[in-house]
């Protein structure tokens, strides 16, 4: 078993941009998925009428289905009504659909874990409601869902990966296109497993690092 | 007469600090020892170190003259010859009394299944709490749980009882319940390894105090002596905290009382 | 070709029966395997040796760091090179999810298994029992209500992910769908007909996950 490492490092610059393409769609999929979620959050703190019932129906539609799914529903069905989108369109579009959802989720649980008590004590000094959100539930419950949003965000990251289906040129387009024309099997996927490691290894070191500092801070314990 | 258990020469660690500094203690059949000292002064460690809940780093234990530190140890053997309470009783909360107290006879020491239920039942029935056969522990008082914990551990037939502050998780009014059957297994000749903070009770039921404070044993003497003129400066310095309405003011003793 | 949608559907589905028969195996056998892994790992996590945990953590973040689909490949194209066996991709499938999932399930154990007041591991030894005895009489079964949420919601991962299958090469429910569209172009229709599929399966499990965490919440 011997590796053609010249050959890996003559490819070096097409993961180099492989690389790119997957932060690319990735940041852009976190922070639309964040707009969204945002917004869905809003609407279900405050209980819109109807609007709220669309949010829920919409969560549980989008976290109870695969991404893959959605994305060939995006890339191939959509096109048969007359609206056309590139690759790299569809799969910003779906990992927005997904990723907003389980923001939403998060963001969610994060509101409705600051403590009853910080509500009642708000009030108690006679803070208004739109008070109490500005200034006791929102700083609290971002602190709060930073762990998960930070755990969403790799997520949405490692997700990436899925969209090659649809020919974007992301690290695993890149590393199964490198087979099939070159057959240095091996190789490619060595690179492959070298760059995954490199990128979302530290990103949950990172995680576990914030969820331990966040902990002794909220609670206590 | 030889020692039932003999800690001699007994060393442990936590990590950088030494909690058990050099402990020489013998304790024989049927005597009841009570260990009394600060907090931290290792009293617990101690216990814990004669069931194999911590290990020690030097010395010598032995129980019957069977050498207990040795890396071959089948302490699951010696667990069934020691017998633990604890202050949190810990009871099974999955399962009904009943289930807790036969678990031991039947999976380990694999009795037969009526032998060790009628036991079992009789013991229920000497600490009054046989209607609760089948209940489960969290319908029970803490003093409740705790005869069934001390139960449960006499239901596997222990040379060796040791109690761990079994009363300080009470509240007050079931403290008494639960050293009434201390007191009764005292009166039937089983030997005991007491922990606590209950100087009353220290006093009427042990056969030997020992007094220990940051990890060594300064004093061991009969309770009388220990209670009316204890030896050590340390030991005086301990039972004056324990004293406190004898030692306020006649009047202001008047008023609390 | 058929006329109608719902005439479409119903000619279709004996073969989107038989790719959904081996979606839900692939995730069938995957929950599976997950579940043993991961009450074993679970288990060895909690022993207290520092070596083990120390493998358990290499194997946790590997499965971490890269991504299942990743996985996958890496198992249908390295195997046959690395070991020189081939297996068939629909056990490819099968074995990826469970080791996945059993990494995922396996930190839900632990994390339940820890969660447990140590005083029910020490009563426990102190009445003589051996370790296997003492986490099978008495802290997986008071593990298992924390336990239970989670892990269904890992259930339901698996049976989403098992769908990435199908860029592997399994003929299951979506590549079914897919050969069905290259006959009638009906792709709306069959991509919902998936869509539907996955959620009818999914969401119930969802719902029983919360419904289940609702009941069993404890302190």
């Amino acid at each position: 078993m011997t590796f053609d490492t010249a050959f890996m490092l003559s490819t070096l610059p097409a993961f180099f941009q492989a690389v790119g393409v997957t932060l690319q769609v990735g940041l852009i999929a976190i922070a639309t998925s964040l707009l969204v979620a945002v917004i869905n959050a809003t609407i279900l703190v405050f209980r819109t009428p109807y609007l709220w019932r669309l949010v829920k129906g919409y969560v549980e539609l989008a976290r109870n289905t695969p991404l893959l799914i959605q994305l060939f529903f995006i890339y191939f069905a959509l096109p048969t009504l007359g609206v056309k989108v590139s690759g790299f369109g569809a799969a910003i579009i779906t990992m927005t659909f997904m990723g907003g959802a389980y923001l939403t989720e998060v963001l969610r649980a994060g509101v409705e874990a600051v403590p009853r008590a910080q509500l009642e004590s708000g009030r108690s000094i006679g803070l208004s409601e739109g008070q109490l959100l500005r200034h006791v539930i929102l700083p609290q419950a971002g602190i709060l869902s930073l762990p998960a949003l930070f755990a969403n965000f790799i997520f949405l990251l490692k997700e990436t990966t899925v969209v090659s289906a649809v020919a974007v040129p992301e690290i695993l387009y890149t590393t199964k296109n490198y087979i099939a024309l070159y057959y240095k099997t091996y190789e490619m996927l060595a690179v492959l497993t070298l760059l995954c490691v490199l990128l979302f290894l530290p990103l949950s070191l990172l995680l576990r690092y914030v969820e331990r500092r966040l902990q002794h801070g909220q609670f206590g314990s | 007469m030889n020692a039932l258990i003999e800690f001699q020469g007994f060393n442990k660690y936590f990590a950088e600090q030494q909690v058990l500094k050099d402990v020489d203690l013998q304790v024989h059949a049927g005597e009841v020892v009570v260990i009394l000292g600060p907090s931290g002064c290792g009293k617990s460690t101690l216990l814990r170190c004669l069931n194999g809940l911590e290990q020690a780093h030097s010395g010598h234990l032995r129980l019957e003259g069977q050498e207990l530190l040795e890396p071959g140890t089948d302490w699951r053997q010696v667990r069934q010859r020691v017998g633990m309470v604890f202050q949190s009783y810990h009871l099974f909360g999955h399962m009904s009394v009943i289930d807790n107290l036969l678990l031991g006879p039947l999976k380990v020491q694999k009795r037969q299944r009526g032998e060790a239920q009628a036991q079992a039942e009789a013991l229920l029935a000497r600490v009054g709490l046989l209607d609760k056969r089948d209940a489960f522990p969290r319908q029970l008082s803490g003093g409740q749980q705790q005869r069934i914990a001390i139960v449960r551990s006499l239901c596997m037939n222990p040379q060796v009882m040791l109690f761990d502050e079994v009363t300080a998780a009470l509240d007050p009014e079931m403290v008494k319940e639960v050293l009434q059957v201390i007191q009764g297994l005292a009166r039937d000749g089983m030997t005991l390894l007491i922990v606590t903070h209950e100087m009353a009770f220290a006093r009427a039921v042990a056969d030997r105090i020992v007094f220990m404070e940051a990890g060594r044993i300064l004093e061991q003497s009969d309770p009388e002596s220990f209670f009316t003129q204890p030896r050590t400066a340390r030991a005086q310095q301990f039972l004056e905290k324990f004293s406190f309405v004898e030692s306020l003011p006649k009047t202001l003793e008047k008023e609390l009382s | 070709m058929a006329s109608s949608a719902p005439e479409l559907l119903l000619i279709s589905l004996p073969q989107l029966a038989a790719g959904a028969g081996q979606t839900l195996a692939i995730s069938a056998l995957g929950i599976v395997f997950a579940t043993l892994g991961g009450v074993l790992y679970g288990v060895l996590a909690t022993v207290g040796n520092r070596l083990l945990n120390l493998l358990l953590q290499v194997y946790l973040e590997l499965f971490r760091a890269i991504p299942v689909l990743v996985w996958l490949y890496l198992v249908f194209f390295g195997l046959p090179i690395f070991f020189s066996i081939s297996i068939p991709s629909f056990w490819c499938a099968v074995l990826v999810l469970g080791l996945w999932g059993a990494s995922e399930v396996g930190e839900v154990v632990r994390g339940a298994l820890q969660s447990l007041p140590r005083g029910q591991r020490e009563a426990g030894l102190s009445i003589g029992l051996a370790s296997w005895q003492l986490y099978g009489y008495v802290l997986l079964p008071q593990a298992l209500k924390r336990m239970t949420p989670p892990t269904i919601n890992i259930y339901t991962r698996i049976i989403k992910t098992s769908s990435l299958a199908v860029l592997i090469g399994v003929v299951e429910v979506i590549k079914a769908g897919q050969q069905i569209i290259e006959r009638t172009y009906e792709s709306v229709l069959i991509y919902g007909a998936l869509f539907l599929f996955f959620f009818f399966v999914c969401y119930p499990l969802s719902a029983a996950s919360r419904a289940l965490e609702r009941r069993w919440a404890h302190a």
